[in-house]
């Protein structure tokens, strides 16, 4: 099933065609309006008329998160604010976080590669969704939103939280589709069960899961229990949010990504070489149509490989194989991105602490868990010794993490010396979950 | 008349405390009382030593987060109401206790407590005018 079928299945050479037309326009355009494309593509000495056809690419200097994040908050807009409809950002603090705009054509798009989507899982106007991504500055909820309006169905609009009256409206609305993280999606199944809710008598009937990591046990996992089809979407915020991929009903096998609007590459993220397709490598994607937030070959982090053998959906456009690595220490708690450095900025910005910790990751159930572990500095001792002062400072970093990061963490003081205090940032982190 | 007592951070996990009292019978220092405060994750040690600079020098070369707090020692004689006499007057002066603990003086006459107050000055001042015995450190560490 299509939502646009003329472009969804567009023959491969009509296709490059197109992706190259459209290319050089945004190079164009972001070469002439944004000041880091000017400098970064004559600093390698490369104009845009120098990209004749898609073999020229790699000519190209990649972006990387940290330019995104030297651009804060509008440095890289390539429209002026009055263009702008909608903003959505990264978790945070100031400096750290990155911004994202859309013009009103680029949230059409967005809906429209939603709308894709969710007709791709067999999702139709008849449907009832209750989409359980958080609605706010990350893009899955209100992206999966407008999306599930283009076609016609009736969205619940859930966020997260709230167990209890998730499990109440499923039972009560009777949806046919739910959205949320796979983890989220065994968590409600367990908290139904303690309610004496079986999943399986609700009229559910597919799940839309991403914004985490998700193995095949997990999807698995998640069919038994709940007695639906389990896919799964691709979506990265900085290159637009959820929509840029989709694990198709027929295929089942990686999420296509809708390449008339998107180039995919696969690179090695030492070498920054371009991997020959099938080779595992990191993920850098081209926006070929945004307005507001275009991006040139952006270093997306997620490790994964290109799957070009044609799919029995009928869609022409290639796959990537789901997401369970990082070529970098990026965390994902319970659907939320979450850089050690972002931590360690949240201790430093407290007064007298020493950004001596250890972020410990683990599982409580089916949810993520975060541990952050923080040695007690001696000026945080000599000046706040008492139970009660320690305490409040605990507090601050719980609320901080929260604020800034939206991560419910839980934190421990520990003894000076208990903590590796190996330079680098992996060393920082011990993830015990197993995906 | 304040008495200087140290507090020592500790972490709640088995040998963290056996730790802190190795490094202090190592130094031959001498503990006249003690108590421990503790939350879920962390217990902060507090005592009354005989050699409280030695103290603090070798729990913190020990690697020890280690404070000085000024406390308020006062003597009480070990019978029914000994303490409540005390709180009587605290309570009507309106002085907030934060913790205290006590011990029992070897001649087992006099009960010594041991009082943190927001604001020590103060409370000495009342207790010294309602005629209670308030012990200097420098007797309380040789007891």
């Amino acid at each position: 099933m299509f939502y646009n079928e003329e472009f969804e299945t567009l023959p491969r050479e009509a296709l490059q065609a197109l992706q190259i037309k459209r290319l050089q326009q945004v190079l164009q355009r972001v070469y002439h309006t944004v000041g880091h494309y000017k400098k970064s593509l004559d600093a390698v000495g490369v104009k845009p008329s120098d990209i004749k056809s898609l073999s020229d690419l790699h000519k190209l200097p990649f972006i990387t998160r940290q330019d995104l994040q030297n651009n804060y908050p509008f440095g890289l807009f390539a429209v002026p604010m009055s263009s702008v409809v909608r903003l959505h950002a990264s978790a945070g603090t100031s400096g750290r976080s990155t911004v994202f705009g859309y013009t009103k054509r680029d949230v059409e798009t967005w809906s429209e590669l939603m709308a894709r989507s969710l007709v791709a899982a067999g999702i139709g106007k008849n449907d009832v969704i209750h989409n359980a991504f958080g609605y706010g500055l990350f893009t899955t909820g209100l992206g999966l939103h407008f999306g599930a309006e283009k076609i016609g169905a009736s969205v619940i609009p859930m966020s997260g939280g709230n167990s209890k009256r998730q499990i109440m409206i499923l039972q009560d609305f009777g949806p046919t589709v739910i959205c949320c993280t796979p983890s989220y999606a065994l968590h409600l199944a367990e908290q139904g069960s303690a309610l004496g809710v079986d999943m399986k008598t609700l009229k559910l009937r597919v799940g839309i899961f991403g914004a985490e990591p998700c193995s095949q046990q997990m999807c698995d996992e998640i069919e038994k229990i709940y007695g639906i089809t389990a896919l799964n979407f691709y979506g990265l915020s900085e290159v637009m949010g959820p929509g840029i991929g989709m694990e198709c009903l027929e295929g089942r096998n990686g999420m296509h990504i809708f390449e008339d609007h998107f180039l995919v590459e696969t690179i090695d993220p030492q070498t920054g070489e371009v991997l020959p397709e099938g080779a595992e490598g990191e993920l850098v994607f081209t926006t070929l149509t945004k307005e507001a937030f275009p991006l040139i070959r952006y270093r997306s982090g997620d490790i994964s490989r290109l799957i070009t053998e044609p799919c029995r959906c009928g869609r022409s456009h290639i796959k990537i194989e789901r997401v369970i690595k990082r070529s970098d220490d990026m965390l994902t708690i319970r659907g939320v991105n979450v850089f050690p450095a972002q931590v360690e900025a949240i201790l430093t910005d407290i007064e007298g602490l020493e950004p001596h910790y250890q972020i410990i990751v683990d599982k409580s159930g089916p949810l993520d868990s975060l541990e952050l572990q923080v040695e007690v500095s001696e000026k945080t001792f000599s000046e706040s010794g008492s139970v009660k002062e320690l305490q409040t400072i605990e507090r601050r970093i719980i609320k901080d993490m929260k604020d800034y990061l939206g991560v419910s963490a839980r934190v421990k003081l520990v003894e000076p010396n208990t903590l590796q205090h190996t330079p680098g940032q992996a060393a920082k982190v011990i993830d015990k979950r197993h995906i | 008349m304040k008495v200087e007592q140290i507090s020592i951070f500790l972490e709640n996990r088995p040998g963290s405390l056996e730790h802190a009292t190795r490094v202090l019978e190592e130094a031959n220092i001498n503990i006249r009382t003690l108590t421990v405060a503790e939350t879920a994750d962390f217990g902060i040690l507090r005592l009354i030593v005989n050699d409280v600079e030695k103290a603090n020098a070798v729990l913190k070369e020990n690697g020890f987060r280690v404070n000085k707090t000024a406390v308020v020692a006062v003597e009480v004689p070990d019978r029914p109401g000994g303490l409540h006499s005390i709180m009587k007057v605290l309570g009507a002066e309106g002085i907030n206790v934060e913790y205290l603990y006590a011990f029992v003086e070897k001649s087992g006459e006099n009960a010594v407590i041991i009082f943190r107050f927001d604001n020590p000055e103060k409370a000495i001042e009342v207790l010294l005018a309602n005629k209670f015995t308030v012990v200097p450190g420098a007797k309380l560490y040789e007891f």
